[in-house]
Protein backbone atom coordinates (compact mmCIF):
# COMPACT_ATOMS: atom_id res chain seq x y z
CA UNK A 1 0.00 0.00 0.00
CA UNK A 2 2.93 2.26 0.62
CA UNK A 3 4.30 2.36 -2.91
CA UNK A 4 2.36 5.49 -3.76
CA UNK A 5 4.52 7.79 -5.80
CA UNK A 6 5.32 10.68 -3.53
CA UNK A 7 8.09 13.24 -3.57
CA UNK A 8 10.68 12.85 -0.86
CA UNK A 9 10.16 16.47 0.04
CA UNK A 10 6.52 15.83 0.85
CA UNK A 11 7.42 12.84 3.00
CA UNK A 12 9.89 15.03 4.79
CA UNK A 13 7.28 17.72 5.26
CA UNK A 14 4.74 15.29 6.71
CA UNK A 15 7.29 13.74 9.00
CA UNK A 16 8.41 17.04 10.41
CA UNK A 17 4.86 18.23 10.76
CA UNK A 18 4.16 15.26 13.02
CA UNK A 19 7.28 15.99 15.04
CA UNK A 20 5.78 19.44 15.64
CA UNK A 21 2.58 17.80 16.84
CA UNK A 22 0.50 18.42 13.72
CA UNK A 23 -0.96 16.48 10.82
CA UNK A 24 -1.40 17.72 7.26
CA UNK A 25 -5.19 17.66 7.50
CA UNK A 26 -5.25 19.20 10.96
CA UNK A 27 -6.41 16.12 12.84
CA UNK A 28 -5.24 15.17 16.32
CA UNK A 29 -2.93 12.14 16.41
CA UNK A 30 -5.64 9.82 17.67
CA UNK A 31 -8.45 11.37 15.65
CA UNK A 32 -10.27 9.51 12.91
CA UNK A 33 -11.39 11.05 9.67
CA UNK A 34 -15.14 11.43 9.34
CA UNK A 35 -16.87 8.07 9.13
CA UNK A 36 -20.02 7.70 7.06
CA UNK A 37 -21.66 4.32 7.15
CA UNK A 38 -24.54 3.29 4.95
CA UNK A 39 -26.01 -0.16 5.43
CA UNK A 40 -27.96 -2.11 2.86
CA UNK A 41 -27.13 -0.19 -0.33
CA UNK A 42 -26.99 -3.41 -2.33
CA UNK A 43 -30.42 -4.95 -2.47
CA UNK A 44 -29.21 -8.11 -4.19
CA UNK A 45 -26.77 -8.91 -1.40
CA UNK A 46 -27.94 -10.55 1.82
CA UNK A 47 -26.15 -7.85 3.74
CA UNK A 48 -24.09 -4.88 2.60
CA UNK A 49 -22.42 -1.73 3.78
CA UNK A 50 -20.72 1.25 2.21
CA UNK A 51 -18.09 2.79 4.41
CA UNK A 52 -16.53 6.18 3.86
CA UNK A 53 -13.55 6.93 6.03
CA UNK A 54 -12.56 10.40 4.89
CA UNK A 55 -12.13 9.86 1.17
CA UNK A 56 -11.54 6.14 1.48
CA UNK A 57 -14.53 4.19 0.19
CA UNK A 58 -15.16 0.51 0.71
CA UNK A 59 -18.20 -1.52 -0.26
CA UNK A 60 -18.75 -4.80 1.55
CA UNK A 61 -21.28 -7.33 0.37
CA UNK A 62 -22.35 -10.44 2.24
CA UNK A 63 -23.83 -13.42 0.46
CA UNK A 64 -25.13 -16.42 2.34
CA UNK A 65 -25.61 -19.76 0.60
CA UNK A 66 -26.06 -23.35 1.67
CA UNK A 67 -23.06 -25.61 1.15
CA UNK A 68 -21.00 -28.40 2.59
CA UNK A 69 -19.25 -27.95 5.95
CA UNK A 70 -15.56 -28.65 6.42
CA UNK A 71 -15.01 -32.28 7.40
CA UNK A 72 -13.40 -31.34 10.72
CA UNK A 73 -16.25 -29.01 11.73
CA UNK A 74 -19.37 -30.88 10.49
CA UNK A 75 -21.83 -28.84 12.56
CA UNK A 76 -20.48 -25.38 11.94
CA UNK A 77 -21.15 -22.82 9.27
CA UNK A 78 -18.33 -21.44 7.17
CA UNK A 79 -16.99 -17.90 6.78
CA UNK A 80 -15.12 -17.02 3.61
CA UNK A 81 -13.63 -13.55 3.34
CA UNK A 82 -12.22 -12.07 0.19
CA UNK A 83 -10.93 -8.62 -0.69
CA UNK A 84 -10.66 -7.13 -4.15
CA UNK A 85 -8.29 -4.24 -4.70
CA UNK A 86 -9.85 -3.27 -7.99
CA UNK A 87 -7.89 -0.98 -10.32
CA UNK A 88 -10.59 1.67 -10.08
CA UNK A 89 -9.55 2.36 -6.51
CA UNK A 90 -5.93 3.40 -6.93
CA UNK A 91 -3.30 3.94 -9.60
CA UNK A 92 -1.28 1.29 -7.76
CA UNK A 93 -3.82 -1.50 -8.08
CA UNK A 94 -3.67 -3.81 -11.05
CA UNK A 95 -6.21 -6.23 -12.46
CA UNK A 96 -5.73 -9.89 -11.67
CA UNK A 97 -5.99 -12.28 -8.76
CA UNK A 98 -5.53 -10.79 -5.28
CA UNK A 99 -1.92 -9.96 -4.48
CA UNK A 100 -0.47 -10.34 -1.01
CA UNK A 101 -1.79 -6.95 0.12
CA UNK A 102 -5.32 -8.01 -0.79
CA UNK A 103 -4.86 -11.41 0.80
CA UNK A 104 -3.52 -9.87 4.00
CA UNK A 105 -6.42 -7.41 4.11
CA UNK A 106 -8.96 -10.18 3.67
CA UNK A 107 -7.31 -12.33 6.30
CA UNK A 108 -7.19 -9.53 8.87
CA UNK A 109 -10.87 -8.70 8.27
CA UNK A 110 -11.60 -12.40 8.57
CA UNK A 111 -9.57 -12.65 11.78
CA UNK A 112 -11.68 -9.95 13.43
CA UNK A 113 -14.98 -11.59 12.51
CA UNK A 114 -13.81 -15.11 13.31
CA UNK A 115 -11.78 -14.66 16.47
CA UNK A 116 -14.29 -12.32 18.12
CA UNK A 117 -16.90 -15.02 17.72
CA UNK A 118 -19.12 -12.43 16.06
CA UNK A 119 -20.91 -15.08 14.07
CA UNK A 120 -22.34 -18.05 15.90
CA UNK A 121 -21.15 -20.71 13.48
CA UNK A 122 -23.06 -23.51 15.17
CA UNK A 123 -26.29 -21.62 14.60
CA UNK A 124 -25.52 -21.83 10.87
CA UNK A 125 -25.71 -25.60 10.73
CA UNK A 126 -28.61 -26.92 8.64
CA UNK A 127 -27.92 -30.68 8.57
CA UNK A 128 -24.80 -31.75 10.50
CA UNK A 129 -22.08 -33.07 8.21
CA UNK A 130 -24.08 -32.30 5.10
CA UNK A 131 -25.40 -28.80 4.82
CA UNK A 132 -24.48 -25.56 6.54
CA UNK A 133 -24.78 -21.87 5.69
CA UNK A 134 -21.68 -20.43 4.08
CA UNK A 135 -21.19 -16.73 4.73
CA UNK A 136 -19.21 -14.99 2.00
CA UNK A 137 -17.82 -11.60 3.01
CA UNK A 138 -16.60 -9.76 -0.05
CA UNK A 139 -14.71 -6.52 0.45
CA UNK A 140 -14.62 -4.30 -2.59
CA UNK A 141 -12.25 -1.34 -2.33
CA UNK A 142 -13.61 1.61 -4.32
CA UNK A 143 -11.27 4.43 -3.39
CA UNK A 144 -8.02 3.90 -1.51
CA UNK A 145 -7.20 7.00 0.49
CA UNK A 146 -5.59 5.06 3.28
CA UNK A 147 -6.42 2.77 6.17
CA UNK A 148 -8.23 0.08 4.24
CA UNK A 149 -7.97 -2.30 7.19
CA UNK A 150 -10.26 -0.25 9.45
CA UNK A 151 -12.68 0.74 6.71
CA UNK A 152 -12.99 -2.84 5.47
CA UNK A 153 -13.41 -4.31 8.95
CA UNK A 154 -16.07 -1.77 9.80
CA UNK A 155 -17.85 -2.48 6.54
CA UNK A 156 -17.70 -6.22 7.17
CA UNK A 157 -19.26 -6.15 10.63
CA UNK A 158 -21.85 -3.56 9.57
CA UNK A 159 -22.84 -5.69 6.59
CA UNK A 160 -23.06 -8.80 8.78
CA UNK A 161 -25.18 -7.04 11.39
CA UNK A 162 -27.74 -6.14 8.76
CA UNK A 163 -27.58 -9.44 6.89
CA UNK A 164 -30.43 -11.89 6.73
CA UNK A 165 -30.12 -15.61 6.10
CA UNK A 166 -32.05 -16.22 2.83
CA UNK A 167 -33.69 -19.43 4.01
CA UNK A 168 -36.89 -19.03 2.01
CA UNK A 169 -35.00 -18.84 -1.26
CA UNK A 170 -33.62 -22.34 -0.62
CA UNK A 171 -36.82 -23.83 0.82
CA UNK A 172 -35.38 -23.90 4.32
CA UNK A 173 -38.03 -21.98 6.20
CA UNK A 174 -38.38 -18.27 6.68
CA UNK A 175 -35.63 -15.71 6.29
CA UNK A 176 -34.10 -14.65 9.58
CA UNK A 177 -31.43 -12.14 10.64
CA UNK A 178 -27.89 -13.49 10.77
CA UNK A 179 -27.10 -14.02 14.46
CA UNK A 180 -24.27 -11.64 15.37
CA UNK A 181 -22.88 -11.98 18.89
CA UNK A 182 -20.01 -9.54 19.04
CA UNK A 183 -18.89 -6.37 17.33
CA UNK A 184 -15.17 -6.41 16.46
CA UNK A 185 -13.68 -3.06 15.50
CA UNK A 186 -10.26 -2.68 13.89
CA UNK A 187 -8.08 0.29 14.73
CA UNK A 188 -4.89 1.04 12.85
CA UNK A 189 -1.98 3.28 13.76
CA UNK A 190 1.48 4.10 12.44
CA UNK A 191 4.49 5.46 14.24
CA UNK A 192 6.36 8.62 13.23
CA UNK A 193 9.43 8.95 15.42
CA UNK A 194 8.07 9.11 18.95
CA UNK A 195 4.52 9.83 17.84
CA UNK A 196 1.76 7.35 17.17
CA UNK A 197 -0.91 8.45 14.73
CA UNK A 198 -4.22 6.76 14.06
CA UNK A 199 -6.22 6.29 10.89
CA UNK A 200 -3.34 7.15 8.53
CA UNK A 201 -4.17 8.42 5.06
CA UNK A 202 -2.21 7.16 2.05
CA UNK A 203 0.49 9.82 2.39
CA UNK A 204 0.97 9.04 6.05
CA UNK A 205 1.02 5.32 5.30
CA UNK A 206 3.78 5.78 2.77
CA UNK A 207 5.90 7.86 5.14
CA UNK A 208 5.55 5.51 8.08
CA UNK A 209 5.80 2.23 6.16
CA UNK A 210 4.76 0.17 9.19
CA UNK A 211 1.26 -0.15 10.57
CA UNK A 212 -0.24 -1.92 13.52
CA UNK A 213 -3.86 -3.00 13.40
CA UNK A 214 -5.54 -3.93 16.68
CA UNK A 215 -8.99 -5.51 16.63
CA UNK A 216 -11.00 -5.25 19.83
CA UNK A 217 -14.29 -6.78 20.92
CA UNK A 218 -17.27 -5.25 22.71
CA UNK A 219 -15.95 -6.33 26.14
CA UNK A 220 -12.63 -4.55 25.54
CA UNK A 221 -10.58 -7.67 24.76
CA UNK A 222 -8.16 -7.86 21.90
CA UNK A 223 -9.13 -10.50 19.32
CA UNK A 224 -6.67 -9.84 16.54
CA UNK A 225 -3.53 -7.96 15.66
CA UNK A 226 -1.35 -7.49 12.65
CA UNK A 227 1.85 -5.59 12.17
CA UNK A 228 2.10 -4.78 8.50
CA UNK A 229 4.96 -3.23 6.60
CA UNK A 230 8.73 -3.53 6.43
CA UNK A 231 9.78 -1.69 9.58
CA UNK A 232 10.24 -1.86 13.33
CA UNK A 233 7.77 -1.03 16.02
CA UNK A 234 8.69 -0.47 19.65
CA UNK A 235 7.06 -2.20 22.55
CA UNK A 236 6.03 1.11 24.14
CA UNK A 237 4.25 2.09 20.98
CA UNK A 238 2.50 -1.25 20.78
CA UNK A 239 1.09 -0.78 24.27
CA UNK A 240 0.11 2.80 23.55
CA UNK A 241 -1.64 1.76 20.35
CA UNK A 242 -3.53 -1.03 22.14
CA UNK A 243 -4.73 1.39 24.84
CA UNK A 244 -5.91 4.06 22.44
CA UNK A 245 -7.33 1.44 20.07
CA UNK A 246 -9.67 0.21 22.81
CA UNK A 247 -11.02 3.76 23.30
CA UNK A 248 -11.42 4.61 19.62
CA UNK A 249 -13.05 1.24 18.92
CA UNK A 250 -15.51 1.82 21.73
CA UNK A 251 -16.51 5.19 20.27
CA UNK A 252 -16.89 3.77 16.77
CA UNK A 253 -18.91 0.87 18.11
CA UNK A 254 -21.22 3.14 20.07
CA UNK A 255 -21.70 5.59 17.26
CA UNK A 256 -22.16 3.29 14.28
CA UNK A 257 -22.80 -0.22 15.42
CA UNK A 258 -25.47 0.13 18.11
CA UNK A 259 -27.64 -2.95 17.97
CA UNK B 1 -11.39 -22.94 20.66
CA UNK B 2 -13.16 -25.07 23.24
CA UNK B 3 -15.78 -24.16 25.72
CA UNK B 4 -14.87 -24.11 29.40
CA UNK B 5 -17.33 -26.92 30.03
CA UNK B 6 -15.20 -29.43 28.15
CA UNK B 7 -12.49 -29.06 30.81
CA UNK B 8 -9.68 -30.49 28.76
CA UNK B 9 -6.72 -30.10 31.05
CA UNK B 10 -3.51 -28.80 29.55
CA UNK B 11 -1.59 -28.82 32.82
CA UNK B 12 -0.47 -31.54 35.21
CA UNK B 13 1.16 -30.41 38.44
CA UNK B 14 1.81 -27.04 36.85
CA UNK B 15 3.56 -28.60 33.86
CA UNK B 16 2.33 -28.80 30.30
CA UNK B 17 1.41 -31.98 28.45
CA UNK B 18 4.95 -32.34 27.11
CA UNK B 19 6.43 -31.66 30.55
CA UNK B 20 7.36 -28.03 29.92
CA UNK B 21 6.93 -25.20 32.36
CA UNK B 22 4.56 -22.46 31.10
CA UNK B 23 7.55 -20.21 30.34
CA UNK B 24 9.68 -22.85 28.66
CA UNK B 25 10.54 -23.20 24.97
CA UNK B 26 10.47 -26.49 23.14
CA UNK B 27 13.90 -28.04 22.44
CA UNK B 28 15.67 -26.17 19.66
CA UNK B 29 18.20 -27.46 17.20
CA UNK B 30 19.84 -25.23 14.63
CA UNK B 31 22.30 -26.26 11.94
CA UNK B 32 23.86 -23.72 9.64
CA UNK B 33 25.22 -24.21 6.12
CA UNK B 34 23.35 -27.42 5.42
CA UNK B 35 22.71 -26.93 1.70
CA UNK B 36 25.55 -26.98 -0.81
CA UNK B 37 23.99 -24.93 -3.61
CA UNK B 38 22.47 -22.14 -1.57
CA UNK B 39 24.52 -19.06 -0.65
CA UNK B 40 23.31 -19.45 2.89
CA UNK B 41 21.18 -22.06 4.60
CA UNK B 42 19.87 -23.23 7.90
CA UNK B 43 17.98 -26.21 9.24
CA UNK B 44 15.98 -25.67 12.37
CA UNK B 45 13.89 -27.75 14.71
CA UNK B 46 11.62 -26.17 17.30
CA UNK B 47 9.95 -29.05 19.04
CA UNK B 48 8.29 -31.07 16.28
CA UNK B 49 8.66 -28.29 13.72
CA UNK B 50 11.29 -29.00 11.11
CA UNK B 51 12.08 -26.20 8.69
CA UNK B 52 14.78 -25.58 6.13
CA UNK B 53 15.74 -22.10 4.95
CA UNK B 54 17.89 -21.17 1.96
CA UNK B 55 19.14 -17.77 0.85
CA UNK B 56 20.19 -16.94 -2.69
CA UNK B 57 21.73 -13.62 -3.55
CA UNK B 58 22.23 -10.78 -3.80
CA UNK B 59 21.63 -11.71 -7.41
CA UNK B 60 20.07 -10.29 -10.56
CA UNK B 61 16.34 -9.59 -10.35
CA UNK B 62 13.99 -11.52 -12.60
CA UNK B 63 11.55 -10.29 -13.75
CA UNK B 64 13.59 -7.12 -14.35
CA UNK B 65 10.73 -4.69 -13.67
CA UNK B 66 10.85 -5.58 -9.97
CA UNK B 67 14.29 -4.00 -9.68
CA UNK B 68 14.72 -1.08 -7.33
CA UNK B 69 17.27 1.53 -8.36
CA UNK B 70 18.49 2.34 -4.86
CA UNK B 71 18.26 -0.92 -2.94
CA UNK B 72 17.98 -4.66 -3.09
CA UNK B 73 14.55 -6.21 -2.88
CA UNK B 74 13.95 -9.12 -0.55
CA UNK B 75 11.64 -11.95 -1.51
CA UNK B 76 10.45 -14.53 0.97
CA UNK B 77 8.65 -17.71 0.09
CA UNK B 78 7.16 -19.74 2.89
CA UNK B 79 6.03 -23.12 1.68
CA UNK B 80 4.58 -26.09 3.49
CA UNK B 81 5.34 -29.57 2.25
CA UNK B 82 2.18 -31.53 1.52
CA UNK B 83 3.27 -34.19 4.03
CA UNK B 84 4.11 -31.72 6.80
CA UNK B 85 0.69 -31.80 8.42
CA UNK B 86 -1.75 -34.44 9.66
CA UNK B 87 -4.04 -34.33 6.62
CA UNK B 88 -2.24 -33.91 3.28
CA UNK B 89 -1.98 -30.26 2.32
CA UNK B 90 -2.58 -29.38 -1.27
CA UNK B 91 0.83 -28.39 -2.65
CA UNK B 92 1.57 -24.85 -3.71
CA UNK B 93 0.83 -21.41 -2.33
CA UNK B 94 -2.49 -20.64 -0.69
CA UNK B 95 -3.84 -17.56 1.05
CA UNK B 96 -2.33 -18.46 4.38
CA UNK B 97 1.15 -19.04 3.00
CA UNK B 98 0.90 -15.80 1.03
CA UNK B 99 0.19 -13.87 4.19
CA UNK B 100 2.85 -15.72 6.19
CA UNK B 101 5.38 -14.95 3.44
CA UNK B 102 4.49 -11.27 3.55
CA UNK B 103 4.70 -10.81 7.30
CA UNK B 104 7.86 -12.94 7.52
CA UNK B 105 9.55 -10.86 4.84
CA UNK B 106 8.53 -7.73 6.70
CA UNK B 107 9.98 -9.24 9.88
CA UNK B 108 13.42 -9.58 8.26
CA UNK B 109 13.65 -6.62 5.87
CA UNK B 110 14.11 -4.02 8.65
CA UNK B 111 17.54 -5.44 9.52
CA UNK B 112 18.81 -6.20 6.01
CA UNK B 113 21.06 -3.46 4.63
CA UNK B 114 19.37 -3.46 1.26
CA UNK B 115 20.94 -0.17 0.15
CA UNK B 116 24.28 -1.99 -0.24
CA UNK B 117 23.00 -3.91 -3.23
CA UNK B 118 20.93 -1.74 -5.56
CA UNK B 119 19.08 -3.46 -8.41
CA UNK B 120 19.52 -6.91 -6.92
CA UNK B 121 17.38 -9.39 -5.05
CA UNK B 122 17.89 -11.48 -1.96
CA UNK B 123 15.69 -14.56 -2.19
CA UNK B 124 14.74 -16.40 0.97
CA UNK B 125 13.07 -19.77 0.62
CA UNK B 126 11.61 -21.51 3.63
CA UNK B 127 10.32 -25.06 3.40
CA UNK B 128 8.29 -26.45 6.25
CA UNK B 129 9.02 -30.18 6.34
CA UNK B 130 7.08 -30.92 9.49
CA UNK B 131 4.63 -28.61 11.18
CA UNK B 132 3.59 -28.48 14.82
CA UNK B 133 2.44 -24.90 15.48
CA UNK B 134 4.94 -22.10 15.22
CA UNK B 135 6.16 -22.76 11.70
CA UNK B 136 6.25 -19.07 10.75
CA UNK B 137 8.42 -18.26 13.77
CA UNK B 138 10.70 -21.24 13.14
CA UNK B 139 10.95 -20.16 9.51
CA UNK B 140 11.95 -16.62 10.46
CA UNK B 141 14.58 -17.89 12.91
CA UNK B 142 16.03 -20.19 10.29
CA UNK B 143 15.89 -17.52 7.58
CA UNK B 144 17.69 -15.03 9.80
CA UNK B 145 20.55 -17.48 10.37
CA UNK B 146 20.60 -18.39 6.68
CA UNK B 147 20.89 -14.69 5.75
CA UNK B 148 23.88 -14.37 8.06
CA UNK B 149 25.33 -17.56 6.61
CA UNK B 150 24.98 -16.08 3.12
CA UNK B 151 27.00 -13.09 4.27
CA UNK B 152 24.16 -10.63 3.71
CA UNK B 153 24.95 -7.46 5.70
CA UNK B 154 22.44 -7.04 8.48
CA UNK B 155 22.01 -4.72 11.44
CA UNK B 156 21.30 -7.72 13.66
CA UNK B 157 19.77 -11.15 13.69
CA UNK B 158 16.01 -11.58 14.08
CA UNK B 159 14.59 -14.02 16.58
CA UNK B 160 11.00 -15.14 16.66
CA UNK B 161 8.62 -17.11 18.80
CA UNK B 162 5.04 -17.11 19.99
CA UNK B 163 3.18 -16.94 23.26
CA UNK B 164 -0.33 -18.23 23.71
CA UNK B 165 -3.12 -18.65 26.17
CA UNK B 166 -4.12 -22.15 27.17
CA UNK B 167 -6.53 -23.07 29.92
CA UNK B 168 -6.47 -19.46 31.07
CA UNK B 169 -2.69 -19.40 31.39
CA UNK B 170 -0.20 -17.51 29.27
CA UNK B 171 2.36 -19.98 27.90
CA UNK B 172 5.49 -19.70 25.79
CA UNK B 173 5.87 -21.38 22.41
CA UNK B 174 2.56 -23.29 22.15
CA UNK B 175 2.71 -26.67 20.44
CA UNK B 176 0.03 -27.89 18.02
CA UNK B 177 -2.29 -29.32 20.64
CA UNK B 178 -2.17 -26.13 22.71
CA UNK B 179 -2.58 -23.94 19.65
CA UNK B 180 -5.59 -25.89 18.38
CA UNK B 181 -7.45 -25.81 21.67
CA UNK B 182 -5.91 -22.65 23.07
CA UNK B 183 -7.57 -19.32 23.51
CA UNK B 184 -5.00 -17.08 21.81
CA UNK B 185 -1.77 -17.08 19.85
CA UNK B 186 0.68 -14.15 19.62
CA UNK B 187 3.66 -14.72 17.32
CA UNK B 188 6.34 -12.04 17.41
CA UNK B 189 9.80 -11.43 15.98
CA UNK B 190 12.34 -8.96 17.26
CA UNK B 191 15.90 -7.73 17.18
CA UNK B 192 18.20 -8.37 20.16
CA UNK B 193 17.46 -4.74 21.18
CA UNK B 194 13.78 -5.53 21.54
CA UNK B 195 12.48 -3.76 18.44
CA UNK B 196 9.49 -5.72 17.20
CA UNK B 197 9.41 -6.67 13.52
CA UNK B 198 6.55 -9.18 13.53
CA UNK B 199 3.43 -8.98 15.61
CA UNK B 200 0.26 -10.89 14.99
CA UNK B 201 -2.44 -12.06 17.29
CA UNK B 202 -5.55 -14.13 17.11
CA UNK B 203 -7.87 -15.46 19.76
CA UNK B 204 -9.00 -13.44 22.70
CA UNK B 205 -6.93 -11.64 25.31
CA UNK B 206 -7.50 -8.72 27.64
CA UNK B 207 -5.03 -5.87 27.07
CA UNK B 208 -3.32 -6.93 30.30
CA UNK B 209 -2.98 -10.55 29.15
CA UNK B 210 -1.63 -9.32 25.85
CA UNK B 211 1.13 -7.44 27.67
CA UNK B 212 2.06 -10.57 29.58
CA UNK B 213 2.05 -12.63 26.39
CA UNK B 214 4.28 -10.12 24.62
CA UNK B 215 6.72 -10.02 27.55
CA UNK B 216 6.85 -13.81 27.65
CA UNK B 217 7.37 -14.10 23.89
CA UNK B 218 10.23 -11.64 24.26
CA UNK B 219 12.00 -13.86 26.76
CA UNK B 220 11.63 -16.72 24.26
CA UNK B 221 13.15 -14.60 21.49
CA UNK B 222 16.08 -13.71 23.72
CA UNK B 223 16.83 -17.37 24.38
CA UNK B 224 16.55 -18.19 20.69
CA UNK B 225 18.87 -15.31 19.83
CA UNK B 226 21.58 -16.78 22.06
CA UNK B 227 21.30 -20.12 20.27
CA UNK B 228 21.32 -18.53 16.80
CA UNK B 229 24.36 -16.49 17.72
CA UNK B 230 26.23 -19.44 19.20
CA UNK B 231 25.56 -21.62 16.15
CA UNK B 232 26.93 -18.93 13.83
CA UNK B 233 29.96 -18.21 16.01
CA UNK B 234 30.77 -21.91 16.28
CA UNK B 235 30.41 -22.36 12.56
CA UNK B 236 32.64 -19.47 11.59
CA UNK B 237 35.15 -19.35 14.44
CA UNK B 238 37.02 -22.34 13.05
CA UNK B 239 38.84 -21.91 9.76
CA UNK B 240 37.94 -25.35 8.42
CA UNK B 241 35.13 -25.08 5.98
CA UNK B 242 33.07 -28.28 6.01
CA UNK B 243 33.25 -30.20 2.75
CA UNK B 244 29.59 -29.82 1.98
CA UNK B 245 30.06 -26.11 1.57
CA UNK B 246 33.12 -26.01 -0.70
CA UNK B 247 30.93 -25.92 -3.74
CA UNK B 248 28.71 -23.11 -2.56
CA UNK B 249 31.72 -21.01 -1.59
CA UNK B 250 33.02 -21.40 -5.13
CA UNK B 251 29.69 -20.38 -6.59
CA UNK B 252 29.56 -17.26 -4.51
CA UNK B 253 32.92 -16.16 -5.78
CA UNK B 254 32.04 -16.81 -9.38
CA UNK B 255 28.86 -14.85 -8.82
CA UNK B 256 30.82 -11.81 -7.73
Amino acid sequence: MSDVVMAEIRKDYLYHLVLKGERADGRAFDEYREIVLETGPIRKADGSALVKLGNTQVMVGVKIQPGEPFSDTPNKGVIITNAELVPLASPNFEPGPPNEVGIELARVVDRGVRESGAIDLEALCITPGEKVWIVFIDVHILDDCGNLMDASSLGAIAALMTAKVPAAQYGLGEDYPLPVKDVPVATTAVEFGDAVIFDPDTDEESVADTKLTVITTADGSVCGMQKSGPGFISQDHIYRIVDIACERAKEIREKFLEV
Amino acid sequence: MIGMDEKLSFFKNGLRLDGRRPDELRPIKIEVGVLARADGSCYMEMGDNKVMAAVYGPREVHPRHLQEATRAIVRYRYNMASFSVEERKRPGPDRRSNEVSKVSREALVPVVLTSYFPKSVVDVFVEVLQADAGTRTAGINAASVALADAGIPMKSLISSCAAGKVDGEIVLDPMKLEDNFGEADVPIAMTPNGDITLLQMDGRLTPEEFRRALELAKTGCQQIYEIQRKVLVDRYSSMDVPESCDESEGLVEEGI
